[in-house]
């Protein structure tokens, strides 16, 4: 089964210098199609520059990145229609209602009224959020901005969606909650690219890919992981990893 | 004091690591005088005119040749009847045109009285009415000259400009720039680098720290002292050095003045910051609550006694008419200290309540 | 006693920050607040820091009262705020100084508290603080709070969006500091931290839902924790969710964390019913329980 899944996001030794910095150094993988993506690495591994040049924003020095069947070099605009962002720093418009968010984003992927309309309803009763529309994002609770924000970012039915630790600073619970949402939208066949600082949650990703100092260090699935590195847990593994680099 | 010190020190760190911030501080004030005194001027040079001589007497033939002889005025061409004038204001090439009736000499001598019209392009309204008054004067001029000779009779005004006879608009614009200048970098730099504090978090951290309130106060407005005085002594020698703006007065005298205006200046950037919590806030009420009133009403740009009566009440809190009046009167007047003593006053005044207001608003914690 | 709350609350406009909230902190202690964002920590970080006023309640640290001892206080703890980031234009060495002269001490003064944090970054303390990396950041933040040795230091979520590797080496410093005799009362969103700390606070809405150390806790959980797992984990949760006396399922790294209703529950009975809905290779074991798993329960 493993054999025939579709590559959604292909990596060829993508490379990303900043002056004589090299942040990313040549990495290659690939993300199949519906599969829950762990990206982890420690701060200035090199992550979020690598995910800039996979969501089109920043251009790679070198190698070449296929993202939705897209190159993220040369066609970047299809890339940024095919896929949607989250990210802790920045998810919606705190001074706007959650409705006037919801119409925006829909309205900058270009969505009719009428979808926006639909989707709108879809999504208060999938997320159980009650008569909210009208409060300002800013008033509610993170876990829930959170969740809505997710929600958002899928309002244009992407193929991938990329979430840079999506659930920093929540709860326990709420935290849950969100990656059953996570399951849910995977189970729709929504390919998820995910980076966290939690390493329970990178248990709950089919694959993981931990990168330290701008290379890919390991890639497989939490289970081989662990038993390549010989412990219990993928915090271990982490751990295990960072430490022997340094 | 040696907590002071160090903090201080970091303040200029701030200060000197800011390129693009430190270029514009410095560069802004010579940039601005530059503009003003060079290029932007109620002066007028060369101004392309039209002359309609009906007449074509000595005396018209006079006058013109006055005129021809004045280096405010080019006679572009003699035009022949009044149907094409508008013509030639349409095209745009002239900006105005003196218009000899017929007999104009003969009118002179016998009625003692005769016309020449100026008609000028008044879509520039400012240019206007300065050609019409330069043509004036140097009509009246040739009058005068004649009149002696003649020894007619009549009223004559002889109008002398004092403190700036040539009527150099660098002499209003020196002191105008000085004040906007000491203004923008004293208030809004101030107000920001504060502000700037409490986005960074670090504010709850020098709050928490035994530095007392009032020295980080300082601290942060001490480095702003030192560059506005550095920016008020480029402005003052680019007015006396390049434009021959003349410093009639003591130069104490205006170095306190100045010193004055700057600390009003700083309480105000003060005031700001305790009002805002954002840097961008801070620069939105610097902006539009001190540069417009400072440029609008302080009598820099637009002669306060030309204001409607409500705007000329108004203009009384701005600091800046108050400063303004202080340098002219100390660089052109030259006067001393017990002219401009009522003006001194309200500024000291203006600063203490900025003062106590900012110390009122200031908070020692949080929320 | 080095910090003593008694029943402070503190309202916000439309808010209740803080609910009545007591608690005390021995000498030398490494206490934690643990909860999640909005729970009222740094409200409580800026009440005993002289920052906030309470509305209602005292406290007192390191014996000073913070409502009447305000110059005092300030003189002899050090705060590392939540959002703090020091000066990105001064370099490690310049922010380190800065932080020194205004508490009135030098480096070379107290060099011997930061020495073993210090020389991690040392190398680097030309660099401008804005082109560090979280982990070097975050010591010099430290540095920064420790610099004039104060009796009590509060950190306000130090290792909130850090890496495992950083916060590990952190945590492994405050224990260091702890051996100097200084009381830390550390907040963190991360349930796995707590277990680092000598006691801890579990806090939510603005209330303090129980004290005491990070073992006592757990054990002091009465109900029976089961971890489940299958070949299917994501349709596990909804399977298990559809399980007619469950009490909660969690997602818990490679396991599902799973508690029934019944004390009579029988392992064997979930096992039939996973089997019936298409699970294969299914395990089911008795869990330990873990501070995460208690304040799920709160």
């Amino acid at each position: 089964m493993e054999s025939v899944q579709e590559k959604i996001i292909i990596v060829e030794n993508l490379t990303k210098q900043f002056g004589d910095f090299t942040a990313v150094k040549g990495i290659s993988f690939h993300v199949n199609k519906g599969e829950i993506f762990g990206f982890l690495g420690a701060n200035g591994a090199g992550k979020t520059t690598a995910m800039k040049m996979l969501i089109g924003i920043s251009n790679p020095t070198d190698g070449t990145a296929n993202v939705a069947g897209f190159d993220v070099h040369t066609q970047s605009e299809e890339v940024k229609r095919n896929i949607g962002y989250m990210s802790q720093k920045f998810s919606m418009y705190d001074d706007l209602t959650v409705q006037e968010n919801i119409t925006f984003f829909g309205g900058i992927y270009g969505l009719s009224r009428k979808q926006i309309k639909t989707k709108t309803e879809e999504l208060i009763a999938e997320l159980q959020l009650g008569n909210i529309t009208k409060t300002k994002v800013g008033d509610l609770p993170l876990g829930w901005k959170q969740k809505l924000a997710f929600s958002v970012a899928l309002l244009h039915e992407p193929k991938i969606v990329f979430l840079d630790e999506p659930t920093g600073g929540v709860d326990p619970i709420t935290r849950r909650q969100f990656w059953e949402l996570i399951y849910a939208e995977s189970n729709k066949g929504t390919t998820i690219f995910v980076t966290t600082h939690y390493m329970d949650e990178a248990e709950y990703c089919n694959r993981v890919s931990i990168m330290v100092d701008g290379v890919i260090e390991a890639l497989d699935t939490p289970k081989k992981l662990k038993e390549q590195f010989q412990v219990n847990s993928m915090n271990e593994v982490f751990l295990k990893l960072a430490r022997n680099i340094e | 004091m040696k907590r002071f010190i160090g903090f201080i020190k970091k303040e200029f760190y701030h200060i000197f690591r800011d390129k693009r911030s430190l270029f514009i501080l410095f560069g802004m004030p010579v940039a601005q005088i530059l503009l003003f005194g060079f290029a932007i001027t109620n002066e007028i040079n060369n101004v392309d005119i039209a002359v309609l001589d009906y007449a074509k007497d000595v005396e018209s033939q006079k006058i013109i040749q006055k005129i021809k002889a004045s280096p405010y005025f080019h006679v572009e061409n003699e035009i022949l009847n009044e149907k094409v004038i508008e013509g030639e204001f349409k095209k745009g090439k002239i900006k105005a045109v003196l218009l000899f009736e017929k007999d104009f000499a003969k009118k002179l001598q016998t009625e003692k009285k005769a016309t020449v019209q100026v008609i000028t392009d008044a879509t520039e309204p400012n240019v206007a009415s300065t050609i019409a008054n330069y043509t004036q004067s140097i009509i009246q001029n040739y009058q005068n000259q004649k009149s002696t000779v003649q020894k007619s009779n009549g009223v004559i005004i002889q109008s002398r400009m004092l403190y700036n006879p040539e009527l150099k608009s660098v002499f209003n614009f020196v002191p105008g720039v000085m004040t906007v200048i000491l203004m923008l970098v004293s208030a809004m730099m101030t107000s920001i680098s504060i502000t700037r504090e409490k986005e960074l978090g670090t504010m709850e951290i020098l709050l928490v720290s035994p530095l007392k309130p009032f020295q980080v106060i300082l601290g942060k407005v001490f480095p702003y002292v030192f560059l506005s005085i550095i920016n008020a002594i480029v402005i003052v020698s680019m007015g006396y050095f390049i434009f021959g703006m003349p410093i009639n007065g003591s130069i104490f005298l205006l170095a306190f003045e100045s010193i004055l205006f700057i600390i009003t200046a700083l309480s105000l950037g003060i005031l700001i910051s305790t009002i805002s919590n954002t840097q961008q806030t801070a620069m939105m009420i610097s902006l539009m609550g001190l540069m417009l009133p400072v440029i609008i009403l302080s009598g820099f740009i637009f002669p306060i006694a030309s204001m409607p009566l409500p705007m000329q009440v108004i203009s009384n809190i701005i600091p800046a008419k108050w400063f303004i009046i202080i340098v002219k009167s100390i660089m052109l007047k030259g006067v001393g200290l017990e002219y401009i003593f009522k003006e001194t006053l309200i500024l000291i005044g203006m600063t203490l309540l900025f003062i106590g207001l900012s110390i009122k608003n200031y908070k020692t914690r949080l929320e | 006693m080095s910090i003593s709350v008694k029943n402070i609350s503190k309202k916000y406009k439309t808010v209740q920050a803080l609910q009545n909230i007591t608690f005390e902190v021995q000498e030398g202690e490494l206490f934690g607040l643990i909860g999640p964002d909005g729970a009222g920590k740094t409200t409580l970080f800026r009440l005993l820091t002289t920052l906030l006023l309470p509305n209602e309640g005292s406290a007192t640290v390191a014996n000073y009262d913070v409502l009447k001892q305000v110059k005092e206080i300030r003189n002899s703890v050090g705060y590392m705020p939540g959002k703090f980031s020091l000066y990105q234009d001064l370099t490690i060495a310049e922010n380190l100084a800065f932080f020194a002269t205004i508490f009135g001490t030098t480096i070379e003064e107290n060099y011997d508290l930061i020495e073993d944090i210090y020389v991690q970054i040392e190398p680097f303390k030309n660099r401008r603080t804005g082109a560090l990396s979280g982990g070097m950041k975050q010591k010099l933040a430290l540095c920064c709070a420790l610099i004039h040795k104060p009796k009590v230091l509060f950190l306000d979520e130090p290792t909130t969006g850090v890496d495992p590797v950083s916060r590990k080496e952190f945590w492994e410093m405050l224990k260091r500091l702890k051996q100097k005799g200084i009381t830390i009362l550390v907040s963190t969103p991360y349930m796995d931290e707590a277990s680092l700390c000598d006691r801890i606070a579990l806090i939510q809405k603005g209330k303090i839902l129980k004290i005491d150390s990070p073992d006592a806790i757990v054990k002091a959980y009465e109900r029976t924790i089961y971890e489940v797992a299958t070949n299917q984990m994501h349709q596990l949760i909804l399977d298990l969710k559809e399980f007619p006396s469950q009490y909660s399922v969690y997602a818990f790294g490679e396991f599902m964390h799973y508690i029934d209703k019944n004390d009579t529950f029988e392992t064997e009975t979930l096992r039939a019913y996973l089997h019936k809905k298409g699970h294969q290779n299914i395990s089911i074991r008795k869990a330990t329980a873990t501070i995460e798993d208690v304040f799920m329960d709160l």
